[in-house]
This record gives structure tokens, sequence and C-alpha cells, in this order.
């Protein structure tokens, strides 16, 4: 299954701007002696949002967590083929997790702020990284507000708790989190299953502003929430051996219009069965 | 705060389409008008090469209303406006397919020397042309009232197709070899009359997106 | 019928309801008894010179303060000893050790040295510390040996707590390039703080409570003095009372339970600080 997008593809970036980031060959994954990855390759280009969908179990979480070695942390895990970041591949035993996860942020389904203030909560990830001059800081926890959509919903609250801010808010909180420590790719994990449809918007509208400096990788149940947000869509299923291949990978546009497998075309117009 | 900025930056996106198309299919009628006045056969050449150009545009707007429709999951006048902007573009590529229409009657009159100086014709054409323009003003301001009352215009536009008709007759009347440069003329005025009929149904789409209910307004005579 | 059936249904539960108030006072009446009892028995020994003097007539007449003193040395050792190490040993075991053989292996025996007997713990005490490691009878013998049985209390508690950290907290810093012991260290150890501390607090309230022990790593019955070094013996107020209450004859009964009495207010108010630092902190960390 060798799907592979030309970046040129995409209507809605200037063609030069847009490399492949991402690139996944022939990636299995297993967990133990289940296979939940087989035989997947996609490119993911920069600077646009990239959606994964699929039904559940598919493995598309799965994918997203072996972008930034999300993976590692599940014992038994265990990945055959090759990932690489910029052409360098990431699972290489040379390789600096920690540094791959700087470049590599990532956004959770449930908002994770940490239990401290929103100044901290921005600040924490600089501050592990040795910025200890307190007006860098706050410069830079300011611009990741900002960035987030924020700032002005908590400029007069950063010492106040995170846990005290709105759901979306608290999620906003966290995409500004990951942007302070200046990633070139996000990578968000079903980022609004658990927000209230205005919430949501919000978000797509962050994430739509944020496609144009970061790559950002989507994975989400909600196939109205893929089509209405990327650029490009990838749609993954599961095998009857429950391990996840991808089925299509295209241009939002065109998956969700006029997609070129009968699969895609079953799942997204709920003829799935 | 609004959301979904994405979104409503690419309805704008049509809506200035539909502008643009609309600028098309004006310049295109009043050229294939031109080109009949003037006996510009090469105007008219234009005017009948042109017409691809408004399809092509026209399946441009469709496309992208797909798209959105596909991709947005677009509510309430947000759908109503893509609805209405999917029959809109029919319309106005009906238009320009009348003013090639026309164009290709010029070249088919070629230079045959004229029946009578045009006047009611070029004064259907004028009037057809504003009513389009205006029409499309009410469709981006949401203006259902303005709507309502240039459908009702559509009535001088019959009035005047009635005057070029009852005229045409009576030179074909008085003098049988005038009949094919009359009929010729009779076809313009139809094309015409045509025209200005689907400028009501843009009007009936902009009182369609503003009140969310299909009526007809202002039934054509013909 | 249908009311009849409501009235059996409605019967059972009241009676449901008694047994388990009944059982709740019944676990209540003891601990309500030993203190009513102790403070009513043991309150008329309390005194200033009680509290401040060195005992007399093998502690028929004069104070306690040796036994008061040695018993927070013991505390203060036992800390100091058993707090790094439970921790420590805490924070590897979830964080960092495979899920092996070897982590199972030592996850058993962590749950086993609770259940030994605590003078068995003594024994091993006086073979290792005070022998083989030649600290002889003495203070630091004694808090090593009650530091090595309330670790495993204090390793499990701090276990419980640092696994209390939610999951998202540690893949939240981990995913923006955080290192493992930094996001221990900043994350995990801040959060688990108020369970480990409270822990650790109950841990050596209960060592301060041992008899069995101290008994020959190093406790004595009289000193001339209070102890000056960690190589010195000590009083403590358990062995203390034991010895009074068991082994000297003649002994005023309200002496005895006068030393019961501060016992028992010294493991309380540990207790108490306990529950105190745990809802200090907590309110802390919520901001």
């Amino acid at each position: 299954m060798n799907i592979n997008l030309d970046v040129q593809d995409i209507s809605t970036r200037p063609a030069e701007k847009c490399v492949t980031k991402l690139k996944a060959e022939n990636i299995n994954l297993y967990y133990g002696t289940f296979q939940a990855l087989r035989n997947v390759t996609l490119d993911i280009p920069s600077c646009s949002i990239t959606a994964i969908i699929g039904p559940s179990g598919c493995g598309k979480s799965s994918m997203l967590r072996l972008f930034n070695r999300m993976n590692d942390l599940i014992p038994g895990a265990r990945v055959e083929g090759n990932i690489e970041l910029d052409g360098i591949p990431i699972y290489n035993s040379k390789i600096d997790v920690v540094e791959l996860r700087k470049r590599v942020g990532m956004v959770f389904q449930k908002p994770n702020p940490f239990p401290m203030s929103v100044f901290e909560n921005v600040a924490f990830g600089p501050k592990r990284h040795g910025i200890k001059n307190r007006g860098e800081l706050e410069q830079i926890v300011e611009k990741s507000l900002r960035q987030a959509a924020l700032w002005d919903e908590v400029k007069d609250k950063l010492g106040q708790s995170g846990l005290a801010l709105s759901g979306g808010q608290q999620q906003r909180l966290c995409i500004a989190r990951v942007l302070a420590v200046e990633p070139e790719v996000i990578l968000m994990d079903e980022p609004c299953s658990a927000l209230d449809p205005v919430a949501t918007l919000k978000i797509e509208d962050l994430m739509r502003s944020l496609a144009a400096d970061y790559t950002i990788i989507i994975v989400t149940h909600n196939m109205q929430q893929a089509a209405r947000v990327s650029d490009t869509a990838a749609f993954m299923m599961m095998e009857p051996d429950r391990a996840g291949v991808l089925v299509e990978y295209g241009p939002t546009a065109q998956l969700f219009t006029n997609p070129k497998d009968k699969r895609t075309e079953d799942y997204i117009t709920g003829r799935f069965g | 705060m609004e959301t979904r900025t994405a979104f409503h930056k690419k309805l704008r996106e049509i809506q200035d389409d539909i502008l643009a198309l609309g600028s098309m299919v004006s310049k295109a009628t009043s050229r294939s008008i031109e080109a009949l006045k003037k006996r510009d056969l090469e105007l008219a050449q234009h005017v009948v090469a042109d017409d691809k150009k408004v399809n092509q545009k026209r399946y441009e707007i469709e496309e992208k209303c797909v798209e959105l429709i596909a991709t947005q999951q677009p509510m309430a006048s947000d759908l109503r406006i893509i609805v209405a902007v999917l029959s809109i573009i029919t319309d106005m590529e009906r238009i320009g397919d009348h003013a090639e229409g026309i164009a290709k009657i010029a070249i088919m009159i070629g230079d045959e020397p004229p029946l009578k100086p045009l006047i009611d014709i070029p004064r259907m054409a004028e009037q057809t042309i504003d009513m389009l323009r205006r029409s499309l003003d009410a469709f981006i301001n949401h203006d259902a009232e303005a709507a309502r009352k240039i459908s009702a215009e559509d009535d001088t536009i019959d009035q005047l197709y009635d005057q070029v008709f009852r005229e045409l007759l009576t030179f074909m009347a008085e003098d049988p070899k005038t009949i094919t440069r009359a009929t010729r003329l009779i076809w313009v005025a139809h094309n015409l009359e045509r025209s200005a009929d689907r400028v009501t149904n843009i009007c009936e789409r902009v009182v369609f997106v503003v009140t969310g209910k299909m009526e007809e307004i202002g039934a054509s005579k013909y | 019928m249908a009311i009849a059936k409501f009235d059996t249904r409605r019967i059972s539960q009241r009676t449901a309801f008694t047994f388990l108030g009944l059982a709740t006072l019944i676990t209540v009446i003891p601990v309500l008894f030993i203190i009513v009892y102790t403070i009513v028995q043991g309150g008329g020994a309390i005194t200033w010179d009680f509290l401040s003097q060195f005992p007399s007539q093998a502690g028929r007449a004069g104070g306690i303060l040796p036994a008061i003193i040695g018993t927070f040395y013991l505390m203060l050792g036992t800390l100091v000893f058993a707090l790094p190490i439970g921790v420590l040993a805490g924070i590897y075991l979830t964080e960092y050790a495979r899920d092996n053989w070897l982590t199972r292996l030592i996850n058993l025996a962590i749950v086993n040295l609770a259940g030994v007997p605590s003078i068995v713990f003594g024994l091993f005490g006086l073979s290792v510390f005070v022998l083989a490691f030649n600290f002889g009878l003495s203070l630091l013998s004694a808090s090593l040996t009650l530091a090595a049985q309330a670790l495993a209390m204090v390793i499990t508690t701090s276990r419980e707590a640092i696994l209390a950290v939610p999951r998202e907290y540690r893949e939240g810093s981990l995913a923006i390039g955080v290192t493992k012991w930094q996001t221990v260290r900043h994350i995990v150890l801040p959060q688990a703080f108020p369970g480990i501390i409270t822990g650790a607090v109950l841990a050596i309230s209960r060592a301060a409570g041992e008899t069995a022990p101290i008994l020959v790593v190093g406790a004595a019955f009289l000193l001339p003095g209070i102890p000056q070094s960690p190589f010195d013996q000590f009083m403590a107020l358990p062995y203390h009372l034991y010895t009074v209450a068991a082994h000297v004859p003649n002994m005023p009964k309200e002496t005895i339970w006068g030393v019961a009495l501060v016992l028992l207010v010294v493991v309380l108010s540990f207790d108490v600080l306990a529950a105190a630092i745990r809802i200090k902190t907590r309110q802390r960390s919520q901001l």
C-alpha cells in the first residue's frame, strides 16, 4: 500500500514552502505479539494540517505516537520500518528522544495542564530546557499564549491555576505549552473530543492559524472535523486480524468529495460495515 | 468572537467569484449587442470564444461549493448561501449562453444592410445588465426588498420585448423580403428577454437566502 | 400485595443499615475507650515535673524526660534513614524499573517486609548494626533497625502516591522534550509529596511505639543523662512503659498510665501532623 502524496497537490499552500517534513515507510508496529499497524507508508507535508481518520482501534493514535516516539513508553511496543524527520531516521539508536520530542510536540485528548499557574504551565518547557532569565520567560509565555489565542483571556490571571480555566481554555493552554518550546511539528491526539462545540471550533480556528508555521498532524474520530480543518487526510482501517492499514491518503477536499477507494467511500458515507 | 474564520473566508471568496462571473456575463451581453450594432464580427467572435471562460468559471465555483459542503458542514444562512450560489451560477451561465447566442446571430447577420436603427434592443440589454448588477448587489447585501423590486422590473423588459416584436412583425407584413432579418432580430430580443428572466431567478435566490423561503416572485409573462 | 413487598424490602434495608452502623460503632468504641481510659487513669500523673525531670527510684518517682527525648531522637533518626531511601526506592520502582522477574521479586520482598514480626527486626539489627557494623548498643543501631522496619511502609506509600499522579501529567511533560528525571523532579514529586510525607510520618509514628526491636539494640531502662552522640545508649517511652509496668515492683499505677498517656499523645500528635501536612499541601498544590 504505497499511497504517496505529491506535495504539490496541496493547492492552499504555496508549493515552494511545502516539503516532506515527516516520512513513514513500511511501518509495522507490534504490541507484544499483536500487530497494530501493517505496512503504513505516508509522507507528511510541512506547513499544513494532516488529519488521520478511521474507526476506533484502527491504529491512528498509534500511528501518531510513532512520530515523537511516545510509543516507546509502552512496554512491549516494537517498530519495524523507517520514519524520518527532515530526512533523518528517528528510530535510530543515535537519536536523542528528548531532543526529538522538543521538535515534535504533542497535545492530548484530555486537556492536561499541570497543577500549577498558567504562567508556570507555559514556562515549564523553556525552564527545563535551561532558560532561567525571568524577562525572557515572560516574553516566551506571552508570545506562546498569543499564538494559542489565549492571551486576551488569561493575561490578568497568569498566576491562577491552569486547572481553573474552562476545558477549551485548558486545551489552548496545553497548545501554548507546546508552542513555548518552539517545536516544528505538533501532534494532536483527538484534541477536541473532551470539548463542547464552540470550544472545538475555536481550537480548529487556532489550528488553521498555526498551520502557516507548523506541521500539524491531527488524529480525530470526528470525520467532519478532519474535513473542516485539514489540508490532507489519511483514512485508516482495521484488517480482519485487527492490524491497522492505511487505505487512502490525499488532499482533504478530494478524499471527502471523491474518494478513490471503495472502503473510504463506505466509511465516510456511513455505509461501513 | 467569530469562529470558523477559515470557512467564512472561503465563503466570501465564493461570493467574490459570483461578482466576477456576473461581470463576465454582463460584459458578454453588452459586447454582443455592441457587435450587433456596429457590425463588428471580430468582437462577436470574441464573445463566442469568451463563453468558454464563463462556463469554466461556473464549474470552478460549483466545485468550490461542493468542497465547502463536503468539508465544512455549512448550516443555516451559510448553507442557504451555498445552495443559492449553486443556482445563481447556473442562471448566470445561461445569461452567458444568451449573450453567445446574440453574438452568433450578429455573425449570421454579417454585413447585411440593417433593417432599422437598433433602439429598443440596446435598451433591453442595458436594463437587463443593470438588473443583473443590482440583483448581485442585493445578493451580497442580503437585501430581499431590493431583490423583489428588481424582479418587478422584469415587466418593463417584457413590454419592450412586446414592442420590438410588434414592430418587427409590421416590417415583415409590409415587406416579406425583410422576414429573415426581422426574425433574427426577434431572436436577439428573445435572448435578452430570457436573460432578464434569469435575473428574476437570481432575485428569488436572494429572497431565499434572507428569508429561507422558496417563493416565486414576479412570474414572467413569457 | 405490592405494598407488602415494598415493606419487606424496607425492613431489610433498615436491618442492613443498622448492622453496618453497629459495625462502625464497634470499631470506634475501643479506640475511644483506650483514649478516655488512659486519660482518666494517667491524667493525674502529668505534671511539669513529670515531663521535665529525670526518673528516680527506678521510675517510681521523678519524671520521664530522657525517655521523651530518646523517643524524639529515635523518630528523627528513623526519618533520616527511612525517608530518602524509601522515596528513592519508590521512585525507582514506579518510574524506572522494568516489569521483570527481579522487580516482581523486589515488590514481593517489600510486601513481606511489612509482615515480618518486629522482634525479628530487632534480632536483625542486633546482628547487623550492633555486632557486624560495630555500632554497638546505640541510638544509631536502633534508628537503623526501626528505619529498616519502616522502610516497607515508606516505599509502599511513596509508590502509591507516585502512581496516583495522573499519567497525563507525565505524558504532557515528556511530550515537550522534558527528560524523565526532570518530569519526576518537577511534576511527579511535587504532586506526590503530600502522600509521601503522610506515609512517612505515619511510619515513624508507628516506629515510635515499637518496643520489641529497640529492646535488643540499645534501649536502656535507666540512664544518668541524655544521649550525647548517636553511639550512646538511650531511653525510650515504649520501653520505659514496658519496664515500669512489668518489671518494677510497687509501681504507682498512676505513673504507669502517665507514661502510656505521654506515649499516646506523641504518637497521635504525629498522626495529626500527617493529616495537617496533607491538607495544607493539597490546598497549595491546587493554588
